[in-house]
């Protein structure tokens, strides 16, 4: 069963004036939307606002501002999170819900579309839901529809999606203007005179597309719903008549979660890559929390553990407000993993061990903040090792280039990034610098070895980048540095410039 | 019976003091006989061993003992290195490839960017709980508050109960009573050139300032032999050339010696002031 539901403007007029929304359409300010008690005052959506004003002298003006609208939608949606995880939003100002096997958690379709359509009511939101089979007959009846003796209640009974959607006008296919015009010019008003007639001849003329298109609104074709959030593989929640707020209660309630989730998985032979706890605040609000794991696990202590780590972490913390009546635990990402086996060798275990530390640590930092080291294939130094989150790219034996016998190390431990100027003065060009002044200190080389020239990866970098000639200089302190100078020197043009790229041991 | 348990508890805590546990005698050679003979044996392993930067320009120095004694204690397993932004400013970000060269491959180092001390701290003592780990570097910048000596003790204890060694590189902070079983100053030393002038091996001024089990206040200068993964005493090839010491041995560093004797920390705290 799928239901959709259309939520009007603010019916906040109640004994005030007429409202209506503006928008500039066609170089004119025109009505975009009106309440009922300017529709009863005889306006209409599309008419300027310059021919409204001297129907009705006092009309309550606002402009339209689409973002907000988009804002309201998008809150409304995230609140409909609770009766399914299958929210798609239609267009600005409807949703479609994925009630499938949700219903009998509310007392089946009737009480769910009631207890939904109350709560988006009670924030003073016109709203009409229709249940219905397939999401694009439900949105056809919704938009189009009048009260019917098909759907009591706004409840399409099982297999009658074609029969409720047959009375409805030829605009509630959707169709754009011109197929429309040339439809309602052939004297076809209703969706049922377009199904009485063969298929074959609507596709020679107006293309696949809308046969599909009629097929679906009927129900007798399928169409995917691409939900807001990612389906989770695995969910499970918790409701609460007595709103919780301690923190123990809601520990104990993840706890409890957890273990049922990790029970799930188990028999799915799979372990979380992902969690995602969402706490809904009876007043709407809904605060969500991720963790992400380097490894598939299922272990609800562990689990629990990450959780602490990140709400402990909170810059805000959750705030539970007068209480939470819904906690859900869902596992977006889930792989393959078997059950835990009792010969693992001590090896693997440890690793798991550091494994779960990079976890710890990451939900507590940030991922970006807990990396390790993965060599490129690059001569360019920059680019020489990349920093990854290390909760994904588990300690592994990437190679790295060994270094030679008895040569002291070619590449200084720390890097500036970018590379700091200094003012150096060398002898003569490509010799490696006297001596040089760096955050104004005078450094004066003893030791040095180069140039290693490094060519710029032009295919990256862009013309303009220029030839690096690096040197390793010693100063007298023992100082040992890795200086480069950028271009070489010409006659007639300014001298390059000479910058410190890194600090050896 | 109650004396028994005073006496029992009074071992305990004095174990404890010791940042000891079942792998505390256990200690890791640096792998160069006088200075192992001068530490009875080497440091502790599942101890913390502060390394002081002499100056803050000395941070990649410090740095870079630190990687070698995680090269000397970690046996080869995973290292975690805890690292507050502000020394990445100052002293240059890690670089892999340069810190292969010095004998630790970055495959089995995982690095913890923290944003300030207290963040520095408790990652570092995550860390250091997770016993499958060779070693753990723990590098705040300068001296945070959160780093008393409460804070102190307790990462030497968690370093003790699990046996991984912690090292604590400071760059910009001056010592201060802490629970660690030595501590060293580091800085620059020269390298014997090689060939055409060219700089050489990693070569350090250390001293150790402090030491809980032995005798303070003795400097080296050290080469680091990535290859074979010790440290060695290069003044014997240094005598041949003529080159001055690098600075004034034993009167540079007399100053920052600090010695904490086992007497609890409000004798520590007078000693240091």
């Amino acid at each position: 069963m799928r239901s959709g539901s259309q939520a009007d403007a603010p019916g906040a007029e109640e004994g005030g004036l007429p409202l209506v929304i503006t928008d500039t359409i066609k170089n004119a300010a025109r009505l975009s939307a009106i309440s009922p008690q300017a529709r009863r005052a005889g306006l209409a959506v599309r008419l300027t606002l310059a021919d409204a004003r001297p129907r009705i002298p006092d009309l309550w003006v606002e402009e339209a501002d689409a973002r907000a609208d988009m804002k309201l939608l998008e809150q409304i949606a995230e609140d409909c999170d609770r009766f399914t995880p299958v929210v798609v939003m239609d267009g600005v100002d409807g949703l479609l819900l994925d009630i499938t096997g949700c219903t009998h958690l509310f007392g089946g379709e009737g009480e769910l579309r009631k207890t939904l359509m109350g709560r988006i009511t009670r924030a003073g939101i016109h709203v009409r839901g229709v249940l219905a089979s397939a999401p694009l007959s439900a949105r056809a009846l919704v938009r189009h529809g009048r009260r019917s003796a098909l759907m009591p209640n706004g409840i399409v009974p099982a297999g009658q999606d074609e029969a409720a959607v047959r009375p409805l006008p030829v605009a509630a296919l959707d169709l754009d203007d011109d197929t429309r015009l040339a439809i309602v010019r052939a004297g076809l008003k209703t969706v049922g005179d377009i199904v009485d007639r063969p298929a074959r001849a609507f596709s020679a003329r107006f293309g696949e597309a809308m046969t599909l298109h009629l097929r679906r609104v009927m129900g007798k074709a399928d169409v995917p719903l691409t939900p807001l959030r990612i389906v989770p593989e695995v969910w499970v929640e918790r409701r609460f008549v007595e709103p919780i707020a301690r923190t123990e209660d809601i520990e104990a309630v993840l706890h409890e979660l957890a273990l049922e989730a990790g029970a799930r998985l188990a028999e799915r032979r799979q372990g979380g890559r992902a969690f995602e706890a969402s706490f809904f605040r009876t007043d709407g609000a809904i605060r969500r929390i991720v963790i992400e794991t380097g490894r598939p696990m299922r272990d609800a202590k562990t689990l629990l553990r990450l959780f602490r780590e990140r709400l402990d972490a909170l810059a805000d913390p959750l705030d539970p407000g007068f209480g939470f009546d819904l906690v859900r635990l869902s596992i977006p990402a889930a792989n393959a993993l078997d059950a835990a086996q009792a010969g693992l060798d001590g090896r693997a275990l440890e690793e798991g061990e550091v494994a779960d530390l990079a976890d710890r640590l990451s939900a507590r930092f940030g991922e970006d903040r807990v990396v390790r080291f993965l060599p490129r294939n690059t001569h360019n130094p920059d680019r020489a090792a990349e920093a990854a989150p290390a909760s994904f790219n588990p300690l592994t034996s990437a190679v790295w280039p060994m270094p030679e016998q008895d040569e002291p190390p070619l590449r200084p431990s720390q890097i500036f990034d970018p590379p700091q100027l200094i003012m150096a003065t060398a002898e003569v060009p490509d010799a490696p610098p006297r001596s040089f002044l760096w955050r104004k200190v005078r450094y004066v080389v003893r030791h040095s070895e180069g140039p290693e020239r490094i060519a710029p990866e032009w295919w990256l970098a862009g013309s303009d980048a220029r030839t690096r000639d690096y040197y390793r200089v010693e100063d007298g302190e023992g100082r040992r540095f890795w200086l480069f100078r950028a271009g070489s020197y010409e006659p007639g043009k300014k001298n390059p410039d000479w910058f410190v790229h890194g600090v050896f041991a | 019976m109650k004396t028994v348990k005073l006496e029992a508890l009074r071992e305990e805590v004095a174990r404890l003091e010791r940042g000891s546990s079942r792998v505390a005698s256990e200690r890791f050679p640096l792998g160069e006989e006088s200075i192992d003979a001068a530490l009875g044996g080497g440091l502790t392993r599942g101890g913390m061993h502060e390394i002081f930067a002499q100056t803050t320009a000395d941070e990649p120095n410090a740095a870079a003992f630190a990687i070698a004694l995680c090269v000397r204690a970690s046996e080869k397993k995973p290292v975690v290195w805890v690292r507050q932004d502000f020394v990445s400013v100052e002293a240059g970000e890690l670089y892999a490839p340069g810190i292969a060269e010095l004998g630790l491959s970055p495959d089995r180092l995982i690095l913890v960017k923290a944003r300030d001390g207290p963040a520095v701290l408790r990652a570092g003592e995550e860390a250091v709980r997770c016993s499958p780990l060779g070693a753990v570097i723990v590098e705040p910048w300068g001296a945070p508050k959160a780093l008393d000596l409460a804070a102190s003790r307790r990462l030497a204890l968690a370093a003790g109960q699990s046996g991984v060694s912690l090292f604590m590189v400071r760059a910009g902070a001056k010592p201060a009573p802490s629970a660690a079983a030595t501590r060293w100053s580091v800085s620059p030393a020269l390298s014997r050139a090689l060939e055409a002038d060219a700089p050489g091996h990693p070569s350090w001024q250390i001293s150790l300032m402090r030491d809980r089990a032995g005798v303070s206040g003795r400097n080296w200068t050290v080469e680091w032999n990535r290859d074979d993964g010790v440290f060695t005493l290069p003044d014997r090839y240094r005598k041949a050339r003529e080159v001055t010491q690098p600075r004034g041995a034993g009167e540079a560093l007399a100053g920052a010696v600090v010695s904490v004797p086992a007497g609890g920390p409000d004798h520590a705290e007078r000693l240091a002031g």
